[in-house]
């Protein structure tokens, strides 16, 4: 099998150069990868950008209505629990419009994967300030600069207690492509934010992370029991000093790599103050930490679905399959002759 | 003293208390016992939006109206026979529909000066003690202090002893119509199993009160109501929201289907969610939303997994759910909307009644966006009403509003219920696997000009859909001008088709033609029926119709309205439904419109109908 095999007829409609196509590639050449049958695949996504992928993906699919993908594949997923379900959101569909519904996806850990595309700004309507924006960003609705704190996905997604939270990017291909692997792989609700550009409205918003120039000093690689090391040589490190994270110069220093903070993804404090790795790259000063990317956490928790279902099958051997006389005559009647 | 016992043809209680008194369990009781004895009857019960609002408060007073009787019991009647008044509060608030000689019953330790002052009853002042009740029959029975005696010896709490007044009441009420108390100490086995303390508590208060009517040699009369010339047949009594969930939960059944129920708690509707909750073993998928949108969202994605899907809320929550309304239509997928009106705007009335949200039901989307509206009419009906309801929406492949209210979720009546095996079937298709690769056309529709359902995980279908315009026949996204205008016309097409395939308008009692057509839809009903009875035997020639489908209309709608001089249309709303049949119709009616969140009485649209009819034929 090939991407090719996943592609459907429809003109692929995003701008030339948008990160989404490289989000697409990526996603139809695992699929290929793991040889999965279209007919029991479903992409359910909201509005935006990033929604219209359902219709590049020879697969089940529907685009719903602003915000509410996660509501549908709760429903989708009770109805139908083998499906292999994706839902495909943006950082205003999935953080603002529809940030309640994302909450509680989360919490109740369906088992589906969720693609977060943050680009940082409103692209379907044309160059807004989105939940993920950085302060005092200009944009046609903020002329003066935009008022709001940004959210934190990461953060956000674990503070709902997500059992699987995880970020890429469109222009790191591989560790994409990895990241995809890892999702399907995951039981219960993935979320994956991928750094998504938008050429057209917000282009360079995450060079500093994409760019092979600036990209070690910026951004560090997370992998299961490895430390965490940074930097073009990757001479850099992160070392807890108690509940604070230090970089540390592995050579200057007089540290070796065990020295470091040992990622573990099932550490849920640990993948917390990762989340907080959230300094303004544009602005390093002393204390800068690089963006974590990889999986932050992974853990296995019951999906939804499993114990609905659980509870459909305990009530019936407890009561016995439901007879329709029964509940039409309730528990007390009388005859009129 | 001899005791006699007088037989009664009908009458109405009005049990009134503090909302903590358990009136509302009370009446309840008292209605399962009545409908066991073979009366007719009809309910209302009438409580405040609060849980516990302010003890001993005008605001606080809850009330369970009951009209039953040995002939056809259609409303729960306009004023009534005897109040229960457990303070000072209920009486205040109810006396005013009351005639003289009728019966109170008074708890008269709820009228201590604490409570007299929080009814608003002057200084000094106690109805029971002044001469203003003269003309009533007055009982007094000081229930708190007869029933912490009956308790003498239990181990409760005193605040626990007080919380089965409301049994030593119903005792007495049972002895007071001569009825067996054998049901509801069943109930109370049921209820208390774990609670054994409170189980012989309130079986003692109860008994207590039964005796407390022979032993006390202040009455002379016990009171009988016969059975009604019901239809022969098998009865049991049901409230509306109960009668909805069976009716759900058999269309399921029938149609082969597991039925999901998405939705997020809101009164009237809470109760659905409730009930469908103890149906598990039925198969039920219940999920309790975070939100209303939600609520239908996860419908819509149940409808497309190939289940029944149902949400219900009631008027605000209807708001919310707009935009996915307009999904669920646009994607053409079965789904049914069960609405459950309060009085509006806003959250205006949560524990009233009202039928306001016609309008929203018909015309509340974006855009071209038609959906068959169907009512029910009487607690029972809502049975018949979510069936239907659920076989529209199946067969014809759309969304389906199902409208009732919250006086018909409340209330209960004697239904004489089907049996499983007579009731149709609700023939469902569902798109067949293929692997012949020819493309599939997800919009390709067949005569009705209703599409396939196509099921995720089926093979060789896997197809797109989404809430952007279709294309006809493929269902890719299309922007094409006539396109749009041909696929607003064929989803209309497809509603207005829905006409051939329901009954035509019946009239519920009446000549088929004369001075005057009653048109009503949803809880008018009762009212409506039993004052064009009333009517037709004053000599008017009156007819009543009452309305099951609203969108599509029944196909002879119109020509049935024609036969008559007059379209009276009372409703409880602004005019709902007179603007609907003045647009379609083009036709002069009468609207008679009560909007007070509580339902429309007798007396009052027999004299609006006398007023407007003039003479008789």
């Amino acid at each position: 099998m090939s991407a090719k095999d996943f592609a459907t007829g429809q003109e692929v409609r995003w701008c030339p150069g948008c990160g989404d196509y490289s989000i697409l590639k990526q996603v139809q050449t695992v699929f290929a990868e793991l040889e999965l049958n279209r007919d029991e695949v479903a992409f359910i996504s909201g509005i935006g950008c990033s929604s219209r992928f359902p219709y590049y993906m020879d697969t089940y699919g529907m685009h719903s209505i602003h915000g509410r993908a996660p509501a549908v594949a709760s429903g989708l997923k009770i109805a139908k629990p083998e499906l292999q379900l994706w839902v495909i959101t943006g950082d205003g569909d999935g953080l603002s419009i529809g940030g309640n519904h994302l909450i509680h996806l989360l919490r109740r850990n369906f088992n589906l994967n969720v693609l977060l595309f943050n680009n940082q700004i409103y692209g379907l309507t044309k160059g807004q300030y989105s939940p993920t924006s950085e302060e005092e960003k200009i944009t046609k609705s903020t002329p003066l600069g935009s008022l709001d704190h940004p959210v934190n996905p990461l953060a956000f997604a674990l503070g709902v207690d997500g059992t699987f939270v995880a970020r890429a990017m469109d222009r790191d291909a591989k560790h994409l492509k990895e990241m995809i692997h890892r999702c399907h792989a995951h039981k219960g609700t993935s979320f994956l934010e991928i750094y998504q550009n938008c050429n057209i409205f917000n282009d360079g918003a995450f060079h500093t992370f994409t760019d092979k120039e600036s990209k070690p000093e910026t951004t560090i690689f997370l992998e299961q029991g490895q430390p965490l090391r940074f930097g073009a040589n990757l001479e850099k490190g992160i070392r807890l000093d108690c509940f604070r994270p230090v970089v540390v110069d592995l050579e200057k220093d007089g540290l070796s790599p065990d020295d470091l903070w040992i990622h573990d993804e099932k550490d849920l404090c640990k993948a917390h103050l990762l989340a907080r790795f959230f300094d303004d790259p544009n602005h390093r000063e002393q204390h800068y930490l690089p963006r974590p990317f990889g999986v932050l956490y992974a853990v296995e928790r019951p999906c939804y679905e499993d114990l609905l279902h659980e509870q459909l099958t305990t009530a019936v051997r407890q009561k016995g399959e439901g007879k329709l006389d029964e509940l039409l005559a309730g528990s007390s009647t009388w005859e009129i002759r | 003293m001899t005791m006699i016992t007088e037989i009664q043809q009908e009458v109405t209680i009005k049990f009134a208390g503090d909302s903590g008194d358990g009136m509302q369990l009370t009446g309840t009781l008292f209605t399962e016992d009545t409908a066991m004895s073979g009366s007719d009857l009809a309910t209302f019960p009438d409580f405040p939006a609060e849980i516990r609002a302010p003890q001993g408060t005008l605001a606080g007073v809850s009330g369970f109206q009951l009209h039953f009787g040995s002939r056809e019991i259609l409303t729960p009647g306009d004023d009534f026979d005897v109040l229960v008044a457990m303070n000072a509060a209920a009486l205040k608030a109810n006396l005013h529909l009351m005639a003289p000689g009728c019966t109170i019953i008074a708890n008269t330790d709820g009228f201590d000066k604490k409570n007299l002052r929080l009814a608003k009853y002057e200084d000094g002042q106690n109805p029971l003690e002044n001469d203003s009740l003269a003309g009533f029959e007055l009982i007094q029975m000081p229930v708190t202090k007869l029933t912490r005696e009956a308790l003498a010896h239990s181990d409760l709490s005193t605040k626990d002893k007080d919380l089965c007044k409301n049994m030593f009441v119903l005792g007495f009420l049972y002895w007071r119509y001569n009825r067996s108390l054998d049901a509801t100490l069943d109930f109370f086995k049921q209820k208390f199993g774990r609670k054994p303390a409170m189980m012989e508590a309130n079986i003692m208060a109860l008994r207590a009160g039964y005796h407390y009517g022979d032993t006390v040699e202040a009455f002379t009369t016990r009171y009988e109501v016969k059975a009604a010339p019901l239809e022969k047949g098998t009865y049991r009594n049901i409230m509306g929201n109960e009668a909805l969930v069976i009716g759900l939960i058999t269309a399921a059944n029938k149609a082969g289907l597991p039925l999901f129920y998405g939705s997020y708690p809101i009164t009237p509707a809470s109760d659905i969610l409730h009930s469908l909750a103890q149906h598990k073993h039925f198969g039920v998928r219940t999920f309790q939303a975070e939100d209303e949108i939600a609520a239908i969202c996860a419908a819509i994605g149940a409808s497309y997994g190939g289940n029944l899907a149902v949400t219900g809320t009631s008027g605000p929550g209807l708001a919310l759910k707009t935009e996915a309304m307009g999904l669920a239509l646009m994607l053409e997928l079965p789904l049914v909307i069960c609405d459950i009106q309060r009085g509006g705007p806003s959250t205006g009335l949560p524990t009233k009644t009202e039928q306001s949200d016609l309008l929203q039901a018909l015309y509340g989307r974006n855009g071209e966006s038609p959906l068959p509206v169907i009512a029910a009419y009487s607690p029972a009906d809502c049975f018949e009403a979510a069936f239907e309801a659920c076989r529209i929406a199946l067969q014809h492949m759309t969304p389906v509003i199902l409208l009732s209210d919250g006086y018909i979720a409340n209330g209960a009546e004697p239904w004489k219920f089907p049996k499983a095996a007579d009731i149709a079937p609700i023939e469902v298709h569902f798109h067949k696997a293929r692997d012949n690769g020819e493309p599939f056309l997800p919009y390709e529709r067949d005569e009705r000009y209703v599409r396939e359902w196509a099921l995720p995980g089926t093979k060789g279908l896997a197809h797109r859909i989404g809430g952007l315009e279709k294309e006809a026949g493929t269902g890719n996204v299309s922007y094409d001008p006539a396109n749009h205008e041909y696929m607003v016309k064929i989803r209309q097409a497809k509603v207005d088709k829905i006409a051939d395939f329901i009954p035509e308008q019946e009239l519920s009692i009446g000549p088929k033609q004369g001075q005057a057509l009653f048109l009503g839809w949803g809880s008018t009903y009762g009212v409506i029926k039993s004052v064009v009875k009333d009517l037709l035997q004053e000599g008017y020639t009156v007819a009543h119709a009452h309305l099951r489908h609203i969108r599509p209309f029944p196909r002879n709608l119109g020509e049935l309205l024609q036969q008559y001089d007059k379209i009276i249309i009372p409703e409880i709303n602004n005019g709902q439904l007179c603007k609907v049949i003045r647009e379609q119709f083009l036709r002069e009616v009468i609207p008679y419109n009560k909007i007070q969140g509580i339902p429309i009485t007798k007396a009052e649209l027999k004299g609006f109908a006398r007023q407007v009819l003039g003479h008789r034929a």
